[in-house]
């Protein structure tokens, strides 16, 4: 299987210094279904010593993440206009 | 605050056939995208269907237009885990004006759609996220930018923000969505020269194919695969659903790797190399998700009011984004003529919606969703059909049986008669009748 990151080298993403993606962390604690780090097609979630840990900065901006996780712990809106992931060939 | 007779939030093919319809009429119309450019955030298969929908407004456009390959040959596959058996359709019909579909890549047709609109005298606005809507008493008379000043003002909105449809949400129109009723679809853009792709997928010069798998090309997950030919690069990808995406603990890319590995899927794409990786989000409830269509000064368009037509045979949306976005501008012109933008002059455009192909064809075909995401269907019986086959071309220097004998013996035990004639109702009633 090809690493995710190999893949998100072919991306564009201007990265705003804002994240895009906020989580509420309470609300994951006792979470087992961790649906979030199955589904994000950037692969931007991660469970590390029993706490979630993500970052913003690779995301396609599918919004899966938000739909999939049934206790609503992340806050999901667009990037700021013009910032983000930019596809050029799809 | 600036003043405009309709504003259209998102450049896809929606919104600007909505803004390059309502410009064409006089109005004054703001085309706002968050992207650099329109197209930056799309992604579709894509391939472009019943194409003569534009060809109102811009004759001809295939011969300049940003298109890859009109499409001749249309093949569904049925993936077993190491065998395939494909229904594969070509006509020479669907080789003139004005065509059947054609594949195209969403940055470049979409940023081309947008400059028609544009030279037809909306302002197009990138760069620029819309946050909300403004209202006064229950009417929506603009939107609400994310930038400073950012208020803009029109008696008409068109929400054509795609898939996570945040402004019908925001107005009450649309539900929060669940991982049930929506899709994922996670895409690859291969590079390959011009000629091996005629020679490898059996096309004439411009001629396209495209081809879309059930059953095993998901693995295990709810969902199904295509492959389209573009000019020199192929389309490839996988769309699951993400309840069972998540249920399953797979992800996505490695499903699109195991379907790229697949070995009725690997000899067509050997030898390319990996251009751009991309994903998105897809609502394929159909007609059970509808949302309500309107509202005094709104109307909800194309990918976010969930005008996707995913019917197994079917994978269609940009042609359904087309013919809403004309069809919410046509409203707006009357709205307009009338100067009443009601809820109740805004019903107009479900109206139209109503006699054309877009509702027509998510309630016809409303059963089919459900029986697309049949267990079965995307687990049992591709295996059971190419298991079938396998049975009847086996030679092995043994007596042969009859063809009948062996699919009855190849299907005991795996599927109970009962649950077999219950699915084959469900597949009519989805499908055929």
């Amino acid at each position: 299987m090809q690493p995710i990151e190999e893949r998100l080298e072919l991306v564009r993403f201007k990265v705003d210094k804002t994240p895009h993606i906020r989580l509420n962390r309470d609300k994951c604690i006792g979470c087992d279904t961790t649906a979030c780090v199955y589904v994000c097609p950037a692969g931007l979630f991660e469970l590390l010593g029993g706490e979630m840990h993500f970052s913003y900065e690779h995301c396609l901006e599918c919004g899966t993440c938000y739909v999939a996780c049934d206790r609503k712990a992340i806050e999901w809106e667009y990037p700021r206009g013009g910032w983000g992931v930019s596809f050029r060939a799809s | 605050m600036q003043e405009f007779d309709a504003i259209v939030v998102g450049a896809g093919p929606a919104g600007s056939s909505a803004a390059l319809a309502m410009a064409r009429a006089g109005l004054q119309v703001a085309l706002i995208e968050r992207g650099e450019y329109p197209g930056a955030k799309n992604v579709s298969g894509a391939a472009l269907y019943a194409p003569g929908l534009l060809a109102a407004l811009l004759p001809n456009y295939w011969e300049d237009a940003p298109l890859e390959r009109y499409l001749t040959r249309r093949v569904i596959t049925f993936l077993g885990k190491e065998a395939a058996v494909a229904l594969d359709f070509r006509t020479q019909h669907f080789s003139r004006p004005p065509y059947n579909g054609f594949t195209l890549l969403r940055p470049k047709f979409d940023r081309w759609l947008a400059s028609k609109a544009e030279e037809a005298g909306a302002l197009l606005i990138t760069s620029t996220v819309v946050d909300d809507l403004l209202y006064k008493d229950e009417q929506v008379v603009g939107v609400r930018c994310r930038r400073e000043d950012g208020d803009l003002c029109a008696p008409i909105v068109i929400a054509a923000d795609g898939a996570n449809s945040f402004l019908a949400k925001k107005a009450g129109l649309q539900h929060e969505f669940r991982a049930d009723e929506m899709t994922l679809g996670v895409k690859e853009v291969l590079r390959l020269d011009a000629h091996t792709i005629e020679e490898r997928f059996n096309l004439n010069g411009d001629e396209g194919m495209s081809n879309e798998y059930v059953g095993y090309a998901s693995g295990e997950v709810k969902g199904g695969g295509f492959l389209y030919t573009n000019r020199d690069t192929l389309s490839i990808g996988v769309v699951v659903q993400i309840a069972s995406l998540a249920q399953n603990k797979v992800r996505a890319y490695d499903l699109l790797d195991q379907f790229k590995q697949h070995p009725a899927v690997a000899p067509l794409v050997r030898d390319s190399t990996t251009l751009e990786y991309s994903a998105h989000m897809i609502s394929e409830g159909g007609w059970a998700m509808l949302p309500t269509l309107s509202r005094a000064g709104l109307m909800v368009v194309g990918d976010a009011a969930g005008f996707v037509f995913a019917a197994g045979l079917f994978l269609e949306g940009m042609n359904f984004a087309i013919a809403s976005g004309l069809a919410a501008a046509a409203a707006a012109q009357q709205a307009h003529a009338d100067h009443d933008f009601s809820a109740r002059s805004m019903v107009r455009y479900r109206k139209l919606l109503e006699s054309s192909f877009v509702l027509k064809d998510l309630k016809n075909f409303r059963h089919t969703p459900s029986f697309v995401n049949n267990e079965r269907l995307q687990n049992v019986y591709p295996d059971l059909l190419c298991d079938t086959l396998e049975n009847i071309y086996c030679s092995n220097g043994k007596p042969r049986r009859k063809i009948g004998r062996v699919a009855i013996d190849t299907l005991r035990g795996k599927v109970p008669l009962l649950t077999l004639l219950r699915d084959g109702w469900q597949a009519g009633r989805a499908l055929l009748f």
